[in-house]
């Protein structure tokens, strides 16, 4: 076991100022565990469309709804649980962005990004909860 | 109206007729700033009268799917116009984005700012 491996779990409220300061706190700890760029960009988009959608989707932006967030940062992966309060959602009903009938649609890109960044995205429970990883890549390109 | 100066978020460069926009920040995230960023670049096209618009990303490292949205409305508006919209410069991580959801198709991108000017 590395010295440098981090656990974390918290709460933050429907803020999307809050992301920010979870994006940074990721990113220290993935630099810190040898992550690439690459990686490290992957990541952290996949968190900020995951908390964005947990605050603004799941928790309606409601002030007295929470987001709670437990990540681990290893030398080997990343892995983090999001669960929003909201009424959840079934990741099948959303459309597909890329179909030539959505691709002008402002919106609804998040999931697919989400999906195609990270090595592994389940959502569980109702639809309120998200749990995803991504393994380090060992070689990354400079 | 606010008598609060407003940041910077854009700069703009008019080479002929071409306005040509580069990014202030390194990121564009939150969903007040991408707004923000939106109304200077509607106010370039709608206020401003301008048709020419070369977006210049060399500083931008990191941007989310909100910023996408504001990106394919301004492109929408530019061909309501009858103007056009190139943008350049994007950084290769963020051009995995264009890619995987296809807006490399829809939204004209290209390699740097000389061949983004030399492309209207």
């Amino acid at each position: 076991m590395s010295e440098r491996h981090v656990t974390r779990d918290f709460t933050l409220p429907s803020d999307l100022s809050e992301v920010h300061r979870v994006q940074t706190e990721i990113e220290e700890a993935l630099q810190s565990n040898r992550f690439g760029d690459s990686d490290v960009f992957a990541i952290k988009l996949a968190v900020e469309e995951a908390l964005v959608n947990a605050i603004k989707h799941g928790n309606q932006m409601e002030p007295d709804k929470a987001v709670r967030v437990g990540y681990t940062v290893t030398d080997e992966q990343f892995s983090i649980r999001i669960e929003d309060e909201g009424l959840g959602f079934s990741p099948a009903d959303v459309p597909d962005p890329t179909a030539e009938e959505n691709i002008e649609r402002p919106c609804g890109r998040g999931l697919l990004i989400i999906r195609n960044f990270m090595t592994s995205v389940d959502y569980v429970g109702r639809g309120n909860v998200v749990v995803m990883f991504k393994i380090r890549d060992p070689e990354p390109a400079e | 109206m606010s008598d609060t100066p407003r940041r910077q978020r854009i700069t703009v460069e008019d080479i002929g007729d071409i306005a040509v926009v580069q990014f202030v920040d390194k990121k564009i995230l939150d969903e007040q700033n991408i707004a923000m960023i939106g109304d200077d670049l509607f106010r370039l096209v709608d206020e401003l009268g301008r048709r020419k618009l070369l977006l210049n990303f060399s500083n931008v490292e990191f941007m989310s799917s909100a910023a996408l949205g504001k990106l394919i409305r301004l492109h929408q508006r530019m061909t309501q116009v009858g103007g056009k919209l190139v943008m350049c410069a994007i950084a290769k991580d963020i051009m995995t984005v264009f890619v995987l959801t296809k807006l490399d198709k829809m939204l004209k991108i290209v390699k740097d700012e000389q061949t983004g000017l030399n492309s209207f």
